[in-house]
């Protein structure tokens, strides 16, 4: 027999638990696995089905974002960018937006460094990812998982 | 109107690693959005980006929905000689925006 206070404690508990799961995403379940789908394509598309390691590869992005129409997003490889040793391209994605393809630069060793800096639109609380193509064919990426409060194209599918 | 701005050192020293950010006037129209009516709004965005060093590309962009209105792309370059720098925005609707800047390495 749970007492009154026990049975307070676990109702908000509950309660919050399931608020913070709602405030996660926006999108419903049904497009988020669509979107997910397509996240893993276009990755398979821009690495050719190869083995994507995580590490040498910094994507950087606020956290927390207020408006999802413009999210400044940079991405720094750690590279000597030498003509034997660079990065070839450099590839962001979105796991939750309509299209996951975001940009794909494309860069050699007359970069000097390898880094990317642009503004992109996020439609919902979502991960982003990046993925770095090196000149000896190997892949590295990582990922920021974002929480955006004003969703830049609230019409599609959303709500 | 189609605008673009691009900001360079006008200066550097042989072999040093510059930063450059261009910056192209474009509303990026993502083709998800309705009009009050409902009906879709065409896809209006600029496709692709390329920076040539004396005629040498250094560096190219392929864009998409999900960059924000007026794109923003900066990147890094070894200044190795004098001479002029060509960037290249195009895009949907027959869109296409040349851009040049002029560099003096010392």
């Amino acid at each position: 027999m749970t007492s009154r206070r026990e049975f307070l404690v676990l109702a908000c508990g509950a309660a919050s638990i399931a608020a913070a799961t709602r405030a996660n995403s926006q999108l419903d379940p049904n497009q988020a696995a669509l979107r997910r789908a397509a996240l893993e394509e276009a990755v398979r598309k821009a690495t050719g089905g190869a083995q994507v390691r995580r590490g040498r590869v910094k994507l950087v992005l606020p956290p927390l974002i207020d408006n999802g129409n413009s999210v400044p997003l940079s991405v720094a490889v750690e590279s000597p960018m030498t003509a034997s040793d660079h990065v070839k391209a450099i590839h962001v994605f979105t796991e939750k937006n309509p299209l996951p393809d975001v940009v794909s630069a494309h860069l050699g060793p007359r970069a000097g460094r390898a880094t990317l800096s642009t503004r992109v639109r996020l439609a919902d609380t979502q991960t982003v990812l990046a993925i770095a193509q090196m000149s000896d064919g190997s892949f590295w990426s990582d990922s920021a998982e974002v929480v955006v409060t004003l969703s830049a194209c609230l019409e599609e599918g959303l709500i | 109107m189609a605008r673009a701005v691009v900001t360079l050192p006008a200066r550097a020293k042989r072999g040093e690693i510059i930063e450059i950010k261009t910056l192209a006037g474009h509303p990026m129209e993502t083709g998800f959005r309705r009009t009050q009516l409902g009906e879709l709004i065409p896809r209006d965005i600029i496709r692709s980006f390329a920076c040539a060093y004396n005629g040498e590309e250094i560096f190219r962009a392929e864009l998409h929905s999900a960059i924000a209105a007026n794109p923003l792309l900066a990147f890094t370059t070894v200044a190795t000689e004098s001479g002029t720098i060509t960037f290249r925005w195009s895009g949907d609707n027959g869109y296409t925006v040349t851009e040049t800047a002029s560099i003096r390495v010392e």
